[in-house]
């Protein structure tokens, strides 16, 4: 029990120390042109490879499972710019129904 | 209105001191976070009925959760704990997966306000949906809608947590009904956004970020593909003079 409370502040220390860093280390001034082009492109890196890791990401292994499906299905909504709740609401529909059906 | 609509994002910042403006900035930010909430809310009830079923009892998972609010990292501990780890491999694990806000904080902070300190304070608002939504393109942030969007998903995610600990008996099964795919889905939404206000140059880093990620995914610890994927954002330094 005491190593838990030990690993649960550790963790949130350092989860603080991350967020902090940023904002220490660049401070008020505004990024240079060049890190600036890089951060602009930051979030479409950081979205696409969440989008990757939250549906197939297991315990360093593919966890191929119906949650494709339910991407699969939420894809094309957005595309045809269906409102975000709809779409979420369609992937977890689509997951569940697959699961159901072959889980 | 829950919609996150298309317009709300393009929205330019205006006025610039305390007041009027930045409040609606705030509520705006909230708004558009409210589905965030209702998913992080499921998401914190499942990490409530995880710890409890690890023996971890009531008050530890809740304070981890007012604390940290961290689901990714929340979850690689009991990920850990649960399988027999210790307490460095579970900060370790905690540590790599949130190295992404060490980026996120850099290109946010000139959009912080105040010093050094202060920047560091509000830089405790970064979470991944809410710095998304906050995002306006060209590298710049609104931070009243960063903090706006934040509040609600961290008390959904203590408040989840809490429901999950003490009645998790009664909450079915997060999996069989779909709702894991809330998170991916939202990211989803986000990234067409972004896609769309990004152009072509957006596009050009999203492709070899997923492939990366793909690539990684079966062969490094959890965290690893996500950090790596965030270097396709160097493919930005291939034209930096470009007018925007």
């Amino acid at each position: 029990m005491i190593s838990l409370w030990a690993t649960i502040l550790a963790v949130a220390l350092a989860n603080a120390a991350i967020k902090a860093a940023g904002p220490i280390l660049v401070g008020d001034r505004d990024l240079s042109p060049k890190a600036n082009a890089v951060t602009a492109l930051l979030a479409s890196s950081l979205l696409a490879a969440l989008v990757v890791t939250e549906t197939l990401g297991g315990e360093g292994r593919f966890a191929f499972d119906a949650k494709v499906v339910g991407l699969a299905v939420a894809a094309p909504a957005l595309l045809l710019r269906a409102p975000v709740l709809v779409v979420v609401a369609l992937a977890a529909v689509a997951t569940a129904v697959t699961r159901a059906y072959f889980g | 209105m829950l919609v996150v609509t298309s317009g709300e994002k393009q929205r330019p910042r205006c006025g610039t001191g305390r007041g009027y403006d930045d409040d609606k900035g705030y509520l705006a930010g909230a708004r558009a976070a409210v589905p965030f909430a209702l998913a992080t809310a499921v998401l914190g009830v499942s990490f409530g009925v995880l710890a409890r079923s690890l023996g971890w009892g009531i008050a530890a998972p809740v304070a981890f959760s007012l604390i940290t609010f961290s689901g990714s990292a929340q979850f690689a501990v009991t990920a850990v704990f649960g399988t027999g780890g210790g307490a460095l491999a579970a900060v370790a694990t905690a540590v790599l997966l949130n190295a992404r806000f060490l980026a996120m904080g850099i290109a946010i902070a000139p959009s912080l306000k105040g010093g050094r300190l202060r920047r560091a304070v509000e830089g405790q608002a970064v979470v991944d949906a809410s710095w998304a939504l906050a995002s306006r393109g060209n590298g710049r942030f609104d931070r009243e809608h960063l903090i706006g969007a934040t509040v609600p998903q961290y008390a959904a995610w203590v408040v989840g947590t809490a429901m999950g600990v003490l009645a998790g008996d009664v909450v079915g099964d997060v999996k069989r009904l779909g709702l894991d795919a809330i998170f991916p889905a939202f990211f989803l939404a986000l990234l067409v956004e972004e896609l769309r206000s990004g152009g072509r140059r957006a596009a050009a880093v999203a492709l070899p970020a997923a492939a990366l990620a793909l690539v990684l995914v079966p062969f490094t610890p959890p965290g690893v593909p996500v950090i790596a994927a965030c270097v396709t954002a160097l493919l930005g330094l291939g034209n930096p003079g470009r007018p925007q």
